[in-house]
């Protein structure tokens, strides 16, 4: 029984870290509708930030007051570094589609990541206990840290606070305002540049408050960022997009629930989070405290139709392309072939992403489940059954197509966002069975031994093996987008109600466009597994999903090369940049972030407007 | 006052607005007739920059507005007031009146809530009541009552009696009254031939985005074939 208070209040003192980090987060998507993945690490520079200067001179030196100083200090910081975001970069791409400010937001992790290992260095930082609570306190005969009761403290007084900012100050009414109808309080004279400016400001703080006050708990590594980000997600979608109470509500329940698990359930915390992120969207859409957007959705224009037959120039190319990577290869050497190979099962994995994107309309941050799927299908029928490479082959798509279906029910419900976090949260789902079910998938250690054929063993073989696979995945993609089916996709993405109203099934066709897709990930990814002759968790984890992410974004949505041409970019970028430097996340960071202020339409289409076609 | 000239407007590719002029004069009511779709509201919101005119010129005593951002034309003295009204309808009454609060304008008495609250007297006993629980006329008043909160010299009325009852209608039409009263120069759109008849002095008749009827209100009231060819539905 004890026990059980004692980690209620555990869950508490989490509830209230989660919190701060999630409240800066739903502020500011509530206002300017960014899904801020550098939010997190925003978080991560609060907690470095506070090291510094709690544990250098002067600040040590000052005691009491030097601690609290450094923490608020450094939560300032931060809030100073986000407003500078916005205006450096995110204020240039408001009018953009909404995935390329996510694009531009990623762009920032990466960069962040490289600095943050730049000026700290990699080893983990140990800050010093808080003063005045230092030690535990005894509750129900039990020990208890006095930092925790601190904590389970701030998280609320936050909370009030924010309240009163929001409900009391002339900023605060007017950033509730510009939540609801941005437009309107435009036209009543605010300049809204400002309040941008100083929602980023607000929220940059409040995560980089969030970090600096873990310094006394836990270590400052450089994993933080992407920890916190995704649980802040969670809370923020479960909570509702934009309600701070929500988000209250949620930090608070998904905290408790990992409290209490990690006792009964010890094997599924991971998965948790998810589970019930799952279960909340299913049930309310919108989330615990959120409101379903009045009004209809903003109105986005219609994507211009698919350009019609490639101008004979760009055919030209394509059979050239073509004809070299059949020709060629034979004189190249082992490490060409495998990049070769790997660059197609990319391609194919980002053109499978693209059904769902460009002519599906929709977002998946969790490509990489179908991916991992396909993959594992692979990897298991191998380490299980000893099944040989072409069953792997044939059972991957059937697989991952299956989980597709499965998952794909749930998403495409749902859009915009909500779909999106929620195609997240099955990948994170998919990602923790194949982390903790160790029996099965290996869990860390992953699945080794899994080798092509022999006949496939060669690299030359295994690589027209993967042009041949993914070339046809590539072909059948673009026929079914081209097909009375594609149609039907692309009538439901630029006209939801009209597309029904003409009896086409709007969901019933997402749905098939996510199973497909799904399938066609799975190809790509048993490729890959063969390819390397192992399946780690990572074939599913978030930065996998990133990538695929980032390839179509930087292809272009809207051009059926977009996905082939963003695939091999960003994979060559990545590869040609790490072997260079070993700053190669910064480097690429930068780059993508010129690439999204220079060419917000994608490089397909910069490409085609160069040739004036 | 105001001077719009050769005003041009696209939505997309569509062509709106085919070189839209209007004057109004200090004090006065101009009012945009027409028929749906004819540009009165487009007319509106490419003069606010809501719509960014692609050709022509707005201006507010002598200052070139177009091109400029919609907060910056709010700022120099155009005070809009949209058809579907806007309201923040997670904002109570008062708050709603906080955003529209700007500074006063040389040499004329500055707005305040208890002055908006004396013009619709309905709105002053729910000041805290959150405006999604509003009727559509009292929406209307407190649309209205917000935009007035920013001291503008021009109002931009558009479609102000829209699916109002008729009760609330003549209450508009007196507030309006009771604004151009006290100097306020109004820039209306109307279906309600009615409620233009009772408020404006000029008159604009659009059709396809092109003026087609420039004239006193009174006298478009009694040409018969006029309104028969250019309104009658």
């Amino acid at each position: 029984m004890e026990t059980l208070a004692v980690q209620a209040l555990t869950g508490l003192a989490s509830a209230s870290s989660l919190f701060l980090v999630a409240s800066g987060l739903t502020v500011i998507f509530g206002v300017s509708r960014i899904v801020n993945f550098a939010h997190g690490s925003f978080y991560m520079l609060g907690a470095f930030l506070a090291w510094t200067l709690v544990s250098h001179a002067p600040l040590a030196e000052w005691g009491g007051w030097g601690f609290w100083g450094g923490i608020l200090l450094a939560a300032l910081a931060v809030g100073l570094l986000g407003a500078a975001a916005e205006m450096v970069i995110l204020r240039r791409i408001y009018r953009a589609p909404e995935l390329f400010q996510l694009l531009a937001t990623f762009a920032l992790v990466l960069v962040v990541q490289d600095l943050v290992l730049l000026l700290w260095g990699a080893d983990d930082k140990f800050g010093p206990r808080a003063p005045l609570l230092r030690g535990a306190t005894e509750i129900f005969g039990l020990r208890f840290p006095r930092y925790d009761l601190f904590l389970i403290a701030v998280g609320p007084v936050v909370l009030g606070l924010l309240w009163l900012l929001f409900h009391r100050t002339r900023f605060g009414i007017l950033l509730r305002a510009a939540t609801q109808d941005r437009e309107m309080v435009a036209a009543l004279g605010v300049d809204q540049q400002l309040l941008f400016t100083g929602v980023f400001c607000l929220g940059s703080a409040l995560a980089g408050l969030g970090g600096a006050l873990q310094l006394p708990r836990e270590a400052v590594t450089i994993h933080m960022d992407m920890a916190i980000i995704v649980q802040a997600f969670v809370v923020v979608v479960v909570g509702g997009l934009g309600s701070l109470p929500g988000a209250f509500l949620a930090a608070l329940l998904i905290s408790e629930l990992h409290a209490f698990g990690i006792l009964v359930l010890p094997r599924i915390t991971l998965v948790l989070a998810f589970l019930v992120m799952a279960i909340v969207l299913v049930l309310r859409p919108y989330g615990l405290l959120g409101r379903k957007p009045e009004g209809p959705p903003p109105a986005t224009e219609a994507a211009a139709p698919l350009p019609g037959p490639a101008p004979r120039w760009l055919q030209g190319a394509g059979m050239a392309a073509l004809a070299a990577l059949l020709l060629l290869p034979p004189f190249l050497g082992e490490y060409p072939l495998i990049l070769l190979a790997d660059f197609a099962a990319l391609v194919l994995f980002a053109a499978s992403l693209h059904l769902i994107m460009g002519p599906g309309g929709m977002a998946s941050f969790g490509h990489a489940a179908y991916f991992g799927a396909g993959a594992y299908a692979a990897a298991l029928l191998a380490r299980h059954l000893g099944a040989p490479m072409e069953v792997g082959l044939v059972a991957a798509p059937f697989f991952a197509g299956l989980v597709g279906f499965l998952f794909g029910w749930f998403c495409v419900r749902l859009s915009g966002v909500y779909s999106a976090m929620l195609t997240l949260a099955f990948a994170q789902i998919a990602w923790s069975v194949a982390f903790q079910w160790v029996e099965v998938t290996g869990g860390d250690n992953g699945i080794l031994g899994v080798w092509p054929s022999e006949w496939a063993r060669g690299r030359l073989a295994f690589w027209y093996l993967s042009l041949a696979l993914c070339g046809l995945g590539v072909w059948m993609l673009r026929r079914a987008i081209h097909a009375p089916f594609g149609m039907a996709l692309r009538a439901q993405r630029d006209s939801p109600l009209r597309a029904e109203a003409i009896g086409i099934d709007a969901f019933r066709i997402r749905w098939l466009a996510f199973a497909l897709a799904a399938a066609m990930a799975g190809v790509a990814g048993a490729l890959f597994a063969y390819g390397k002759g192992s399946v780690f968790p990572s074939s599913l984890d978030i930065p996998r999903s990133v990538d695929a992410l980032l390839m179509v974004l930087l292809g272009g949505v809207h051009s059926l090369s977009g996905p082939i041409l963003g695939a091999v970019a960003y994979a060559g970028l990545q590869e040609q940049l790490s072997r260079l430097t070993d700053l190669w996340r910064l480097l690429l960071g930068l780059v993508i972030l010129a690439l999204v202020l220079f060419f917000p339409g994608g490089l397909a289409r910069a490409f085609y407007r160069r040739r004036g076609a | 006052m105001l001077q719009v000239q050769a005003l041009h407007a696209h939505y997309g590719r569509a062509h709106i607005l085919h070189g839209v002029s209007l004057a109004l004069a200090p004090g006065e009511v101009l009012c945009l007739l027409g028929r749906n779709g004819a540009g009165k509201s487009t007319t509106m919101k490419a003069v606010m920059g809501l719509v960014p005119p692609s050709a022509g010129s707005v201006r507010l005593e002598g200052r070139e507005l177009a091109g400029q951002a919609p907060h910056v034309i709010a700022r120099v003295g155009l005070g809009y007031v949209p058809e579907e009204r806007r309201i923040f309808a997670g904002l109570t009454v008062a708050e709603n009146l906080e955003v529209g609060r700007r500074p006063p304008r040389d040499g004329r008495e500055p707005w305040t809530a208890d002055r908006v609250f004396a013009l619709f007297p309905a709105l002053a006993s729910m000041r805290r009541r959150p405006a999604s629980r509003m009727s559509g006329g009292e929406q209307q008043m407190l649309a209205i009552a917000r935009t007035l909160m920013g001291n503008p010299a021009v109002l931009l009325l558009d479609e102000p009696s829209e699916g109002l009852a008729p009760v609330i209608v003549e209450r508009m039409a007196g507030a309006v009254a009771a604004l151009k009263a006290e100097g306020m120069s109004i820039l209306l759109s109307e279906q309600n031939l009615l409620f233009a008849a009772t408020v404006a002095d000029q008159a604009v008749v659009l059709e396809s985005g092109v003026v087609r009827h420039v004239g006193a209100m009174p006298a478009l009231m009694r040409d018969a074939a006029l309104r028969a060819r250019f309104l009658s539905v």
